[in-house]
């Protein structure tokens, strides 16, 4: 459809133009702004139409499966057009995308024109509204180099250095030759594993070792999806960090007790009168 | 007569190896551009964007811990393959040579028995790493979309970094090491449905054994590492699709 058969709102375009040529823009933008403006106007006036437009979209389209993309997007445009242009045009996409009939790929490749010169050339002529702008908050940034990759060094020359420092002077434990038969007491898992054991005394072994693990894990990975306060002000978020933290607390304080407050036979110590038992 | 030494800096062959923007070639300067360059053309440092949001230097926002966690994972990767020169996961009756290879590594190794120490603190301090990391992305509540997906794949990492500790564990097959897992795989061990299967599975009978020994080493230097990997990647790569690091607060 050309411009002269397209229904339009002349004067809004005329409204439109003055407006974007006192503004100083190039004149070319400015008319296609102006056209747009005029178009969206007349759309704006007369939402019937779209509708129509649609309905015979729906009738002229050879593919079943983009109906009902047609049909929900005239509504959609009809009523996005007098918001935001990129919302309009997007939403109207798929009705020329019904009507317009693209032919089957035929898996052939095709072959140059004889005496075609060797080389391509792109070009397209775009209207001004079919260039979307992205505008995206520059902020407060600064170079990743020298700064955080410089802090990165810092912190991890520190950690390697002190982990050297700690490995140089305490010796990781190792025991006398693995024995079947001879069960040391008391036995204790990896200390990342204590809090679970010492939910163990508490519960039965399937709420402790199955139940409990498994709300967990799959709790922790459900957490954005539950959490739906799009807030990250820790004023706005109470609920979500005081139970966050009741449950880290809950776990550290298990593990805790798990690591020096039981002795043999898992009984209950004071690690300061009875002395630790927990090996890393 | 003088003679002129040849500049190592202007050789070809410097400067096919680093790329323009290289602190290292000759012409750096201490430009926008340039900066821009030394992060995107270094294949380790563009894990990162050229630019970052100036809050997330702050110490107090990330402590860093995601880095660490990383760097420590590097670490031992570095000394478990160093360990893996002197180590058998073998342990049949009448000769456990995966403990007979321990005791050598602490005593007739060049600085085994240092190496051996850093793999092993290093790695409680990545389960606590991991954890903390976890914890700081809860308070800052960068999980929240878009990034909910990468909080996910976090959960799987810290699984997989139990999972390479707890295999980790069993490898020095002293009574400290068969006796943890003994009981750390009983915790799970009560299931009425698949878990009796899965720890025979994954011990390789009932009980703790010199099956489970091999099985345990295989999925410690191989299975889990080649998993997190590729759960690392993801992460690191949906950090920066997902608009790098939140906030600020």
């Amino acid at each position: 459809m050309t411009w002269e058969e397209t229904n339009k709102d002349m004067g809004a375009y005329q409204q439109a133009l003055d407006a974007q040529s006192s503004s100083g823009v190039d004149s070319r933008v400015a008319e296609g702004r102006a056209r747009r403006a005029a178009v969206r106007a007349y759309r704006n006036e007369h939402p019937e139409e779209d509708a129509a437009h649609a309905a015979e979209a729906r009738t002229a389209a050879p593919a079943g499966a983009a109906v009902p993309a047609a049909a929900a997007a005239a509504p959609a445009a009809a009523a996005a057009a007098g918001n935001g242009g990129a919302v309009a045009v997007a939403a109207a996409a798929p009705i020329s995308a019904a009507v317009r009939e693209a032919p089957l790929p035929t898996g052939n490749i095709p072959t140059p024109k004889k005496g075609a010169p060797d080389k391509h050339r792109l070009l397209a002529i775009v209207p001004p509204e079919g260039i979307q702008r992205v505008e995206r908050e520059q902020g407060d940034r600064v170079h990743t180099w020298p700064h955080l990759l410089l802090e990165e060094f810092i912190a991890m020359a520190i950690l390697f250095a002190g982990l050297l420092v700690f490995s140089s002077l305490i010796n990781a434990p190792l025991r006398e030759l693995a024995n079947p038969n001879l069960t040391p007491n008391p036995s204790k898992a990896p200390w990342y594993f204590l809090g679970l054991q010492e939910l163990l005394r508490y519960f039965h072994p399937m709420v402790a070792g199955i139940v409990i693990p498994t709300f967990i894990l799959v709790g922790l990975a459900a957490v954005p999806y539950v959490d739906r306060n799009p807030s990250i002000k820790p004023g706005d978020r109470k609920v979500a960090i005081t139970l966050f933290t009741i449950l880290f607390m809950f776990g550290a304080v298990l593990t805790i007790i798990g690591s020096f407050f039981r002795g043999p036979g898992y009984n209950w110590i004071w690690p300061w009168t009875q002395g630790v038992f927990f090996e890393l | 007569m003088a003679i002129k030494p040849p500049n190592l800096r202007e050789s070809e062959v410097w400067k096919s190896i680093f790329r323009p923007g290289s602190i290292y070639r000759k012409g750096y300067k201490d430009t926008s551009r340039d900066r821009a360059l030394a992060t995107m053309n270094n294949v380790l440092w563009h894990l990162h964007p050229t630019k970052v949001k100036r809050h997330g230097l702050k110490l107090t926002y990330t402590f860093c811990l995601g880095g660490l966690s990383f760097f420590l994972f590097v670490l031992l990767t570095v000394t478990g393959i160093f360990l893996m020169f002197f180590y058998r996961p073998m342990a049949d009756i009448g000769g456990a040579q995966a403990y007979t290879d321990m005791q050598t590594i602490r005593t007739s190794v060049f600085f085994g028995d240092l190496v051996r120490n850093l793999h092993r603190w290093g790695a409680h301090l990545m389960v606590l790493s991991v954890t903390l990391h976890m914890a700081r992305v809860f308070y800052t509540g960068a999980y929240k979309p878009p990034r909910e997906f990468n909080w996910v794949v976090g959960v799987v990492l810290l699984f997989l970094t139990l999972g390479l500790s707890f295999t980790g564990y069993l490898l020095p097959w002293d009574q400290l090491a068969i006796w943890a897992v003994t009981v750390g795989t009983s915790l799970a061990g009560y299931s009425p449905f698949i878990a009796k299967q899965a720890n025979f599975l994954l011990l390789g009978g009932a009980i703790v054994s010199p099956n489970t020994l091999l099985r345990w080493y295989v999925l410690h230097v191989l299975a889990l590492p080649f998993v997190l990997v590729l759960f690392l990647a993801v992460h690191f790569w949906r950090i920066r699709k997902d608009g790098g690091i939140s906030g600020p607060l």
